[in-house]
């Protein structure tokens, strides 16, 4: 205790050099709880609307499907297996089937992938219900498509679109589809490059009955059967691509944070460097009155260390406000953020958590420990009568 | 006034009947466009020109085809695709490209994918089987284009597999080369049109040595094909229709 009370009294006796550390550690301090927080906000709400939107509860595919290879759609289709069907007729599976079309808005080429869904489904939050078939006009086909989707085509509600595919055999075939709604969701991936229209409707084109590519499970389903040959994808296999984005992200953030973190302890090192420098005669006096070197150690290694709790207390009274400030209005993204493919609001909400903000404590005050501890070692060889008369060590 | 009623008569029953009953003549008819078109084996040096919506550019190609199995073309200009070689084989399709020196195979749904960006696909390229195989034909009418009479006929298609339900074929009344063709879906909306002209006399037969194809739905000029240069059964060597002469 006796040497904490020595470690305030001397940083707030060294004035200005003590606050201006103070400050920068706690810059950095807040800075990087904002970046962490920001990253941890954007996880959450993409993970959560990717949830939402896209995957459900999990997913059953066809063994034949591969997002990532539009080229295996045209094979990838069948009646989904029992047990999947199964979970249909509770209420807790949606199938949707995908074919690869093209598209001529005003008499350009686009080449989409049409998607039927079941304007009945509630498992995801695609408006479905607006594929209702409004009009008794056979030749009526309802569809549709995001708003990035609908920018992409330049069309609006209400506007018909030529677009052609081929069936099950490879035949063409080409209608007009109605752009019934058009909806604006955070997750690209089911919106660039997408129109969707009506299963049933999609699987009679197609001489496809019945038939569908993928199928997603919803959140309340408790247990996933064996779907025979499709294959079930959790929520960590369907979310993999964000975690790996999320990965790198933070990767990057933790380089950005040893930055701060090192221009800040590079400060303490300074000061604790000088100060053992300049109270040499101080340091023989504390020896020559009886204390041990390594107490002297500790009393300078905790006047180090003291700037990193002065600087949370000072982050945390200037920091708080303007994180809860920023916690409460979003950060606005740019417009086209969103064009990389992954899942971006068009505010993001930091997400302070807990453990982010306590790890974030411990990261600070273990490193200033640490870089005020190194020039204190010193002290150790010291001899206390050169020390009291001011001799270099 | 009766005798003249009598021929008018028989000349409109004549002339239904050639309408409505005209299968046979339908097939007799595609049979005579096949007999101009197909033969054994030829070999050809066309140049194909594809019309983007900025610019144009031409290439010029030299094939040997055999029949509606075996077929090899050699990419001639310009520099970006010359030395870029297609082998056909049966259902297959090799494309060697020099500027990666690999050969690969062209399969499945890749077929469906457009040939140099162009209005056709390889698929489009490839299904050279007898229209009388794939379509059941019928005579629709009769008219004039390119200052010729032509037979319309109607080919509606009697297999599964194929890429087009429906096709509309002007043909030469008197040549019986194709002077138009258009591709329809199955809903009835037409997909593509093939003008064919410069009907040339080669080796006792018609041959349309220009031909535009036009993807319908898109804006464009389309792609045009014109034959330079056409032999009819020749005798190409068998080494002509191996992977070796890929590379």
């Amino acid at each position: 205790m006796l040497e904490f009370k020595l470690a305030i009294k001397n940083l707030l006796g060294s004035g200005l050099r003590t606050w201006l550390n103070v400050t920068v550690l706690s810059i950095a301090f807040v800075i990087i709880i904002f970046y962490n927080g920001m990253l941890d906000g954007w996880n959450m709400q993409a993970s959560n609307d990717t949830r939402a939107w896209e995957t459900g509860g999990g997913q059953y595919w066809h063994p034949e499907y591969n997002p990532y290879d539009p080229f295996t759609f045209a094979d990838s289709h069948s009646q989904p297996p029992e047990a999947v069907e199964k979970l249909k007729e509770k209420g807790l599976m949606t199938p949707v089937l995908i074919t690869q079309a093209t598209a001529y808005p005003s008499g350009r080429l686009v080449n989409i992938l049409l998607k039927g869904v079941d304007p009945e489904q509630k498992i995801v939050a695609i408006p479905s219900h607006m594929l209702k078939e409004i009009s008794e006009d056979p030749e009526y086909i309802p569809a549709i498509i995001g708003k990035r989707m609908a920018q992409s085509l330049r069309i609006n509600e209400g506007d018909r679109m030529l677009v052609r595919w081929r069936d099950a055999n490879g035949t063409f075939d080409a209608r007009e589809v109605t752009i019934a709604a058009i909806f604006q969701t955070t997750v690209p991936s089911i919106d660039a490059g997408q129109v969707w229209i009506p299963l049933e409707k999609l699987q009679d084109l197609t001489r496809m009955y019945g038939e569908a590519t993928y199928a997603i499970v919803s959140p309340q389903s408790t247990s996933n059967p064996v779907g025979g040959e499709w294959i079930f994808k959790d929520d960590k296999a369907l979310l993999k691509d964000l975690a790996d984005i999320m990965a790198a992200k933070k990767g990057s953030s933790r380089v950005i944070s040893s930055l701060l973190l090192a221009i800040a302890l590079l400060a303490i090192f300074d000061t604790q460097i000088l100060s053992i420098f300049r109270r040499q005669k101080e340091i023989g006096t504390y020896i020559a009155l009886g204390m041990t070197r390594l107490r002297v150690v500790y009393l300078f290694t905790i006047e180090g260390t003291t700037h990193s709790l002065l600087a949370i207390l000072t982050g945390m009274a200037w920091g708080m406000p303007l994180l809860f400030w920023i916690q409460k209005t979003g950060i606005p993204m740019p417009a086209n953020a969103d064009q990389a493919g992954v899942s971006i609001a068009d505010k993001i909400t930091p997400y302070y958590g807990a453990g982010m903000i306590m790890a974030t404590v411990l990261l600070v005050i273990i490193s200033s420990l640490i870089v005020s501890y190194l020039p204190t070692k010193r002290i150790s060889k010291m001899k206390p009568t050169d020390a009291l008369r001011g001799k270099l060590v | 006034m009766k005798n003249n009623s009598i021929k008018n008569f028989t000349l409109l029953a004549l002339s239904l009947f050639s309408l409505n009953l005209p299968g046979q003549d339908g097939n007799a008819i595609l049979d005579r466009v096949d007999r101009n078109l197909s033969s054994k084996n030829r070999v050809i040096e066309s140049s194909m020109t594809i019309h983007g919506r900025r610019s144009s550019r031409t290439i010029t190609s030299r094939s040997w085809t055999e029949g509606d199995k075996r077929s090899f073309t050699e990419y001639l200009s310009p520099a970006s695709e010359a030395g870029t070689k297609m082998l056909k084989l049966e259902g297959q399709l090799w494309i060697y490209t020099p500027s990666a020196d690999r050969t690969i195979q062209i399969s499945g749904h890749l077929l469906r994918q457009s040939v140099m960006g162009s209005d056709l696909s390889y698929e489009d390229m490839m299904d050279d089987r007898k229209l009388s195989d794939v379509y059941t034909v019928t005579i629709s009418g009769r008219d004039t284009l390119q200052k010729r009479d032509v037979i319309i006929l109607e080919l509606v298609a009697k297999v599964s597999d194929i890429a087009y339900y429906r096709q509309k074929m002007w043909v030469d009344a008197e040549r019986f080369v194709p002077l138009r063709q258009e591709m329809y879906a199955k809903s009835g909306q037409l997909l593509k049109r093939a003008e064919l002209s410069d009907v040339k006399r080669v080796q006792e037969r018609w041959y349309p040595s220009k031909v535009v194809y036009k993807d319908m739905l898109k804006d464009g000029k389309g792609t045009e094909f014109v034959t330079t240069s056409i032999k009819f059964d020749q005798q190409i060597p068998d080494h002509i229709f191996s992977k070796a002469s890929l590379r």
